[in-house]
């Protein structure tokens, strides 16, 4: 006999098996330890479906309400734990439906796999039923995207899709799959991705680099940090704390950035940006040295271009090329992973107090206080604010809960007040301000993190956008907790309108329904607050609860939020009133 | 000055991959940026191909397209040159009356000069090709424009460039 084809034989049954396209599809997604996905079924992706159902006892496929929402809960699920978040979906209107979450993660580098079903491949292109180009829709907001037409390219697709979605500057991939593919019987074997060669997820750290940016650190005067997700992303919190404290630099972050250090650390200065505090704000046009790490100078966190920092020396420590010099030009960019960058640097630098330069950032919080913080915390006027329902919930919770907030004016104020005692509490649709992400996100982060309290904070108008998740937390039994803070209306543009536009208030006062009655619709747990004396009880209850909880707090109709940058206007130029 | 519009020719190393041109044209749409010719082939590796892309911007914003370029999984290397760099050719074909062949004499020089060449003639109607630089190719359009012209089109630039690219070298780094 021959013993070289007996060998070979011998190989192929126990690495491969005969499988068909949409089993493969699970299987890969057992072997990425994939432990929970969210979607919604429909023609094109029944097959998968199919197996979802054989295989339910080893992955947990939760049916969102509407694909937008198994988006956000995917977007919720890695945001909290850094791993991938999965969202499946049919074709046509199914897939479409990802596109805003698809959208949301690639501009807030959320690691997240999609699955969409397609029509059968010899139906491509003749407008069939349900056929949309979504490889074609999804390329501007994917990180990757694929179409695949052979079920025995969907190993290699997949595998692809997971190590693209987490590697380097995470984002969203898109596999898109035909019916005829999953129907298709193959020899299944499955190899995890290591890489692609045409990919440089992580570039390589240049020591001279890191030598120069330790260099103008340790001559600086005034120096200042401001961190983005970039350090939570890469998992550099200790040596990013470390760094911090060595070198005794005020540090401030942008709202994705938050919690990567404690908000109670005494190096933390607070928030940059639009509603940002008022001290990292205005000293960002006096700092010597500014120090970006993990962030992009996003237009809401810089202001206007022309007179940001432009007295200071600016290092940049990014993962991503693109990002160098793209809104900011740097003197010195230290390209690389966040937690092997602070690392190198951490050795390079000397030990420093700078007594001066943080009593300024006191004296100017000490205005900020008085002219705002105040006023939110403590109000002596009738109505309730938003910041004081944080207060209430920092209290209760003792900020250790994970804050998933909507997008507005309570969104401002949460990620201004929330108290993050740890790092991925801050969960929020920074880059696209997705109004609608709050609710269904927070079911995800709540699956990922079951340890964790998880609050969710929407306004009364982004709630409405996706409220019919309610129906994913009764089935699923998620024990979310939802705040809603109502002011009937979409606060944050009533704001502008009353700033910017004489108080025209063009469609933003909202008729609203009974949204306690609503959420028992779906047996939750619900109550409204409308006075000042009801909401620590409130709090507590909602907090004591072991289910889901609906909270409604009536808080002020026209509170506005300060500080505030107006749009073009120069950080140091920031409103206090 | 580096915010001073001038042509760039950019060279793109890419996997063959059908979706990776609407990426990349994507990149300059978002961004208002006309492509002024684009051009994609196989390049001198095995399964690599190369886009070759003539824009006319500042050297400023085509660093931060160059960026925004090589972010793209499947692009390998992304390089921009200014004139001075390359070695490059366009190409042009005229279709005219065979007519004119007898009528007007000074076509023929016309082609002589100007190193083109006739591809084909038939009874009605005959085919002048012409590679060269931009400028000859305007050159020759005027000139044979006032004969007139029953077709005219003209490829995208190509494009080598003086210097090494050491895009192979990086490929067998990948490789280990
Ligand atoms: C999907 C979407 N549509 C529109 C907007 C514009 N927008 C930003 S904030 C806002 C108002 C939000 O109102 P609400 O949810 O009640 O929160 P509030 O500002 O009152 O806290 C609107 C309409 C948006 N960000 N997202």
């Amino acid at each position: 006999m021959d013993t070289k084809t007996i060998k070979k034989e011998a190989i192929n049954t126990q690495t491969t098996e005969r499988i068909s396209g949409s089993e493969a599809v699970v299987r890969c997604l057992l072997e990425e330890g994939v432990k929970v996905l969210y979607g919604y079924p429909g023609g094109a992706i029944m097959p998968v479906y199919d197996e979802l159902y054989k295989f339910q006892d080893k992955i947990h496929h939760v049916l969102a309400r509407h694909e937008q929402g198994a988006t956000h809960a995917a977007q919720g699920y890695a945001r909290i734990s850094g791993e991938v978040g999965v969202a499946i979906a049919t074709s046509g209107p199914g897939a479409t439906n990802l596109i805003t979450g698809i959208a949301d993660a690639q501009i807030d580098s959320t690691p997240m796999v999609c699955i969409t079903g397609q029509v059968s491949s010899h139906l491509l292109g003749s407008d069939a039923f349900q056929e949309t180009d979504i490889v074609g829709i999804s390329t501007p907001v994917t990180k990757w995207n694929c179409q695949v037409t052979k079920a025995s390219q969907i190993p290699e697709a997949m595998a692809k899709a997971f190590y693209i979605a987490k590697s380097g500057r995470p984002g969203p991939v898109l596999v898109d799959i035909t019916k005829d593919a999953q129907f298709e019987e193959f020899d299944f074997k499955y190899e995890k991705c290591k890489g692609v060669r045409s990919y440089n997820p992580i570039p390589k750290l240049d020591p001279t680099s890191v030598a120069a940016a330790a260099k103008l650190i340790n001559a600086a005067k005034k120096p200042m940090i401001v961190w983005g997700q970039g350090v939570s992303l890469g998992q550099a919190e200790a040596q990013f704390k470390a760094v911090v404290e060595k070198a005794g630099i005020p540090s401030a972050w942008t709202i994705l950035g938050a919690g990567a250090i404690p908000t109670s650390h005494p190096l933390n200065i607070g928030m940059v940006g639009m509603h940002g505090n008022y001290a990292p704000n205005v000293l960002t046009n006096d700092c010597d040295v500014l120090i970006a790490i993990g962030m992009r100078f996003d237009d809401r966190v810089t202001g206007s271009l022309s007179t940001y920092a432009k007295q200071a020396k600016v290092i940049h420590f990014e993962i991503d090329p693109a990002e160098i010099d793209k809104n900011v030009k740097t003197d010195v960019a230290v390209l690389g992973d966040a937690k092997e960058s602070l690392a190198a640097l951490l050795p390079l630098l000397e030990e420093k107090t700078h007594p001066e330069w943080h009593q300024k950032f006191k004296d100017l919080y000490a205005i900020e206080y008085e002219k705002v913080i105040k006023d939110d915390l403590h109000p002596t006027k009738e109505g309730l604010t938003m910041a004081e329902v944080l207060k209430e919930i920092n209290i209760q919770t003792k900020g250790d809960a994970a804050i998933v907030s909507d997008v507005g004016q309570h969104q401002m104020i949460a990620c201004r007040y929330a108290n993050f005692n740890k790092t991925r509490s801050n969960i929020t649709s920074g880059g696209l301000g997705t109004m609608g992400f709050g609710l269904p996100a927070a079911i995800g982060a709540k699956m990922a993190a079951p340890d964790r309290e998880v609050i969710s904070i929407s306004g009364d108008g982004g709630y409405q956008m996706t409220i019919q998740e309610l129906g994913t937390i009764f089935q699923q039994k998620v024990p979310v907790k939802i705040v809603v803070l109502n002011n009937e209306f979409l606060g944050m543009v009533r704001q502008w309108q009353q700033l910017f536009f004489e108080k025209r208030y063009a469609s933003t006062e909202m008729t609203n329904p009974d949204f306690v009655a609503i959420a028992k619709g779906y047996s939750i747990e619900a109550q409204k607050v409308t006075k000042r004396e009801e909401l620590k009880d409130a709090v507590a209850k909602m907090i004591n609860t072991d289910g889901p909880y609906f909270l409604e707090v009536c808080v002020e109709k026209e509170g506005n939020v300060f500080p505030m940058i107006p749009t073009g206007a120069s950080v140091s130029e920031v409103r206090l009133e | 000055m580096s915010t001073e519009k001038q042509l760039f020719t950019v060279s793109i190393y890419t996997e063959n991959n059908i979706g990776l041109l609407n990426r990349i044209s994507a990149i300059f749409q978002r961004r208002h940026i006309n492509i002024e010719s684009l051009n994609t082939s196989p390049s001198e590796i095995d399964g690599v191909s190369r886009f070759t892309i003539v824009v006319n911007m500042s050297e400023d914003n085509i660093k931060k397209i160059i960026g925004q370029i090589e972010k793209q999984v499947e692009v390998i290397k992304a390089y921009y040159h200014t004139e001075d760099d390359i070695i490059y050719q366009e190409s042009c074909i005229f279709k005219m009356r065979s007519g004119l062949l007898f009528d007007e004499r000074q076509i023929q020089n016309i082609i002589k000069e100007s190193n083109a060449r006739i591809v084909t003639v038939n009874r009605d109607f005959f085919v002048i090709e012409k590679s060269g630089r931009k400028e000859e190719i305007e050159l020759l359009h005027r000139e044979l424009s006032v004969f007139g012209i029953m077709q005219f089109t003209r490829s995208g630039r190509i494009a080598v460039t003086k210097d090494e690219m050491k895009i192979s070298t990086m490929l067998q780094a990948f490789q280990h």
